[in-house]
Order: C-alpha cells, then structure tokens, then sequence
C-alpha cells in the first residue's frame, strides 16, 4: 500500500496547496511518493524532497505537462498508478480537472474534497454548500483523492528524500493548449493568504473595491468577493470565495459589505477571526463573525485604512 | 451538429438543507426541487448554439426517479427538442451517472456534450470529466467561453489565478462555470408547448451497467457552529480588538 500525490505548482513556484495536501495523505497511513508534472521544474524537485514525510519524488518535466491538461495529466498518472493504492491531488482547478478523468479509468469512484481523513478508507467531505459533513468510505481497492487544502496544516521539513525522472511522455491529441490570462496581482493568493479582505455587492461597482485595496496593502491581506459581487460584473470571478469559487481559511478574514449567504459561508466559516462590515445589522454575517461593525463601509474603510 | 446536455434534479438553490435526526443523510422529504443551478447554464449555451445555427438539435438526459421528469420538461420549455429519462429510484455516484451517459451518447452521438461543472447537493465536481475519460473525448471544465469552428471548440476556462483557453478536438465534453451565460426564464407558451415535446424513458438496469455503490455513506453531520461574537461601536475599537484580543493584526 502507497500513495501518490501530485504537486500543485504552476512550473515557476510550489504552491502550498502541495504541503497540506501531503499532510493530508500522510495521515493514510502509507508510505508517501510525489508527483510534479510540468515543465522546467529544476528548483522544485528538492523543495519537494524535503518536504516531511515524502519517500519519492517523480518528476515528469517536459513541455507536454506545462499546463497540465487533463488529457495529457490522465495519462502520465495512469502509467504510473499500478503500484499505488491512494492516488490523491489537491482540490484545485488543476485538480479537481484531471483527476476525475483518471479515477473513471481506473473504474473507481473519485471521493472530492476531503476535509479529514478518518482512517485508509474513510473521509469526511462537504456536502449541500458545507451544510452538511458527510462521512463516507471507499469501497473501491484503489481510491482517488482531492483535499480541500485549507483544511490541512502544512507539513514540516526533512532531509531530502530520493528525487527520480520520469522520461515516458504521454501527449493526448484530444486538446491543445491556446493561452491562459494571469490575473496580475502583487498580493498573496486568496488560498494562501493569512488575512482576506473581500467585498460583496454592498460595494456598489467595481471601482469601490479600489477602498479595499489600502486596507489589504498594510494586513498583506489577499482580495476576495462574494458571489454576488462577482455576478454583478464588479469583479472577475477568480476572486469569488465561497462555495462555487475559493474556499479559503485565513487566520483573519474581513466581509465587507457583504450580507452572508449560505453559498459564502461555505467559503470562508473555517477562518480563524472573521470581522464583518455592514449596514444591515440583520445580515446574516454577523451571526458568524467574531466581530461586527455595523456601519456605512464607505465612511468606516478610509478610517480603518488610516487606524491600521 | 447535436448537443446532448445532461442536467440534474437537485434541492432548490434557495432552500437550506437540514440533516435527519439519525444522522443517515440529509432530510428531503417536502423540500423544494430544481434544476441543478449549473445545469441550467448548460441547457442555456446548448439553446444559444442552437439559435446561433451551430447546433442543430438540443437533447437533455436526467438520470433519477420518476419527478426528475419536471426537471426535462423545463428544458424542453427552454428550448431543447427532446428528452430522455433514465429512470432509477437508487442513488447513484458520478462514475455510475457517467456509465450511463456514456450509454446514451453511443446511441445520440452528440459532437458535444455539455453539463454542469457540479451540482449543488453532492459537490463532487466529477460527472463531466468521468464522461470525457469513457468516451475518450477532451474535456474544456468550468467553461466561462465557448467558441466553436472548423471542427474545434475553444473553451476558455475558470481556473486559479485567470483564465485558460484550450482547443478541444470535436466531438468533445464542456462543463460549464458561472459565468458562462445567464440563464433565461420558460415563457408560458414555451411552458405549454413543452408538454407535447417527445419523453423517452428507459430503465436504468437496461442498459448494462454495473450499478454497484462504490461509496458507503456512514453518517452525515451538521458542521461546527460558529457562534456570533461581539459587536464593536467603530473602527477604533475594532482594531484594538484584533490587536490585543484576537491579536491576528
């Protein structure tokens, strides 16, 4: 009994989403190998390898995995999953793309986002937005795995563990890669950031979220929206937290103008400090926030700009 | 070119789901159904590639027990020319779901099939992406864009950090993410007109799948309750919170 992991990076940086995701299969029970599929790799191989609790790493580098298309990402973990018991991604769109793909040929069922590990088998997982937590077991011999990685702790260090090349190349010819858009952003990502900042619709537009951006200046806070901010064409949608977008738990996170639907709630009620600003002091935020303000958020953002 | 749009009957979007008393799932006795929010976004691009003469037919599949059939006539009140029921009362996993759809698309051989990118109740995020693996199709999920011509379909995708365009080779599998379109409403004509459109059904233990659960569900919780702190009078006394009570800034 093994387990495979495959790394979340973008070829240039690991992401931490591959450290708690590695904490999460640790928890298995078995012993831990690392896939990183991409292209130029170089520095990540030994980031990997001194990762706690990580036996293996396979490096498949080739420009065939640079954007790791499903397709393409299907083939290389299926060749390589004979040996594995526990094949298990972060919850990532990279993630949550391919790895369906590779538990329906290995005919087994695919348990999402887990957000603990009870033993081997068993898991539990969101369910109907995060309003219920389903406790489930695989009943198939191989299982294939994402995590919600903000559930997870990172993992600690270790000498670095043995570091191999992979050299099959598997290119699927059933799509191609055309161009990927980055959001350019000097701040932290949403899903890495210790503090979040995020507006809803009580911002009114877009250009108000321009207020939030002092504030997220001096906390080194990433910058979020509610769902109906991002449907209100206010933001795009790479910032929505909640259900249907980033789910995040920051050590503190700040709602702004934002009344606290189910689908947010889903998003964010694991933060550790939830502070909220609002007018309406029957918003439903309030009812999880450690701190509420009730508030017009256009006179009381330039003031906390300014306190902090 | 036909489209084949897969959507499910789930618990209204507006409606909070509750969990039974003995912890075995949650309670859907008189609860609100609907169709799958992102299902609708699916039957939705299918109508636009229709009236944009791509598409020249628009067919949706649900795949559950007999009232799902609400779920089909709204799509065909919305635009699609026919439906077909699978029927079954068991619940079923995506991989099962996916088996069966792979079925119906050997027999409709539609050059796309487009589905939501997750449903509501089950969050798996899988249906779409297991389908594409069974009938060897590329897969374009979370779609925000989809532009088809000479044979491909560009389809921009929702992931972390922007968004990322790929070419899919047709026939080709889309799932579909918010933004993708909004979603019109059934006119009451259209609503009538929907009634005399065609239904096939056909038993889901008929077309050869094996329909063993691979999941057990042992038990299903409330999550941990938050509890509602403490509101503050300003700003001033905000901060100082976070800073000597929190002490997270």
């Amino acid at each position: 009994m093994k387990t495979l992991v495959i790394a979340e990076h973008d070829n240039g940086a690991l992401k931490p989403e591959t450290s708690k995701t590695i904490n999460a299969a640790v928890k298995m029970g078995f012993p831990v190998d690392v896939l990183i599929a991409g292209n130029s790799l170089s520095a990540m191989s030994s980031q990997v390898a001194s990762i706690e609790g990580v036996a293996n790493v396979l490096v498949a580098d080739n420009s065939v995995y640079e954007h790791q298309l499903a397709e393409s990402m299907t083939d290389l973990v299926l060749s390589l999953s004979d040996t594995y018991s526990h094949i298990v991604a972060s919850a990532t769109t990279t993630g949550k793309n391919f790895m369906p793909r590779v538990a329906a040929l290995l005919d087994v069922a695919q348990i999402s986002e887990i957000i603990a590990v009870v033993d081997a088998d068993t898991f539990k997982r969101p369910i109907y937005a995060g309003n219920a937590i389903a406790t489930v077991k695989s009943l198939d011999s191989k299982k294939v795995i994402t995590v919600r990685a903000s559930s997870f702790d990172l993992q600690g260090e270790q000498s670095a563990a043995v570091v191999t090349n992979i050299d099959t190349v598997s290119d699927s010819q059933l799509s191609s890669f055309v161009s990927v858009e980055q959001t350019e952003s000097e701040r932290p990502e949403l899903t890495a950031a210790t503090v979040v900042i995020s507006g809803g619709r009580g911002m009114q537009n877009g250009e108000n979220f321009a207020l939030l951006n002092g504030i997220a200046d001096k906390l080194g806070a990433a910058i979020g929206a509610s769902r109906a901010a991002v449907d209100a064409g206010f933001v795009p949608n790479d910032m929505q937290v909640g259900q249907t977008g980033k789910i995040v738990a920051p050590n503190l996170y700040i709602a702004v103008g934002i009344s606290g639907a189910i689908q947010h709630l889903a998003g964010m009620k694991d933060s550790k400090v939830i502070v909220a600003i609002n007018k309406d002091p029957d918003a439903p935020i309030f009812q999880v926030a450690d701190y509420g303000l009730v508030a017009d958020l256009f006179e009381v953002l330039p003031q906390l700009e300014n306190a902090l | 070119m036909k489209v084949l749009v897969p959507i499910k009957r789930v618990i209204d979007y507006n409606v909070k789901a509750r969990v039974k008393s003995d912890n075995r799932d949650v309670d859907l006795t008189n609860v609100k159904m609907a169709m799958n929010p992102f299902c609708e976004i699916a039957i939705e691009e299918a109508i636009r590639l229709k009236e944009a003469g791509t598409a020249s037919e628009v067919v949706a599949v649900t795949i559950g027990p007999k009232a799902s059939q609400e779920q089909l006539r709204t799509a065909l009140a919305l635009g699609a020319d026919k439906a077909i029921h699978i029927e079954t009362d068991e619940k079923l996993e995506s991989l099962h779901i996916a088996k069966l759809l792979a079925k119906i698309v050997e027999q409709e051989s539609p050059e796309l099939v487009i589905l939501g990118k997750q449903s509501i109740d089950s969050d798996n995020n899988q249906t779409g992406q297991m389908l594409a693996a069974l009938t060897n199709r590329g897969q374009g999920t979370f779609a925000s864009k989809v532009v088809i011509n000479n044979g491909k379909v560009n389809v921009t995708r929702e992931v972390d950090g922007g968004l990322q365009t790929v070419a899919l080779n047709l026939p080709a599998i889309i799932t579909t993410d918010l933004r993708l379109n909004e979603p019109r409403y059934a006119s009451l004509p259209n609503i009538m007109k929907a009634k005399r459109k065609p239904l096939e059904v056909i038993a889901a233990d008929s077309l050869g799948v094996d329909l063993t659960p691979r999941i057990q569900l042992i038990s299903v919780e409330e999550p941990a309750k938050r509890t509602a702190g403490i509101i503050v009078e300003d700003v001033a006394q905000l901060v100082e919170k976070l800073k000597t009570e929190a002490k997270v800034i």
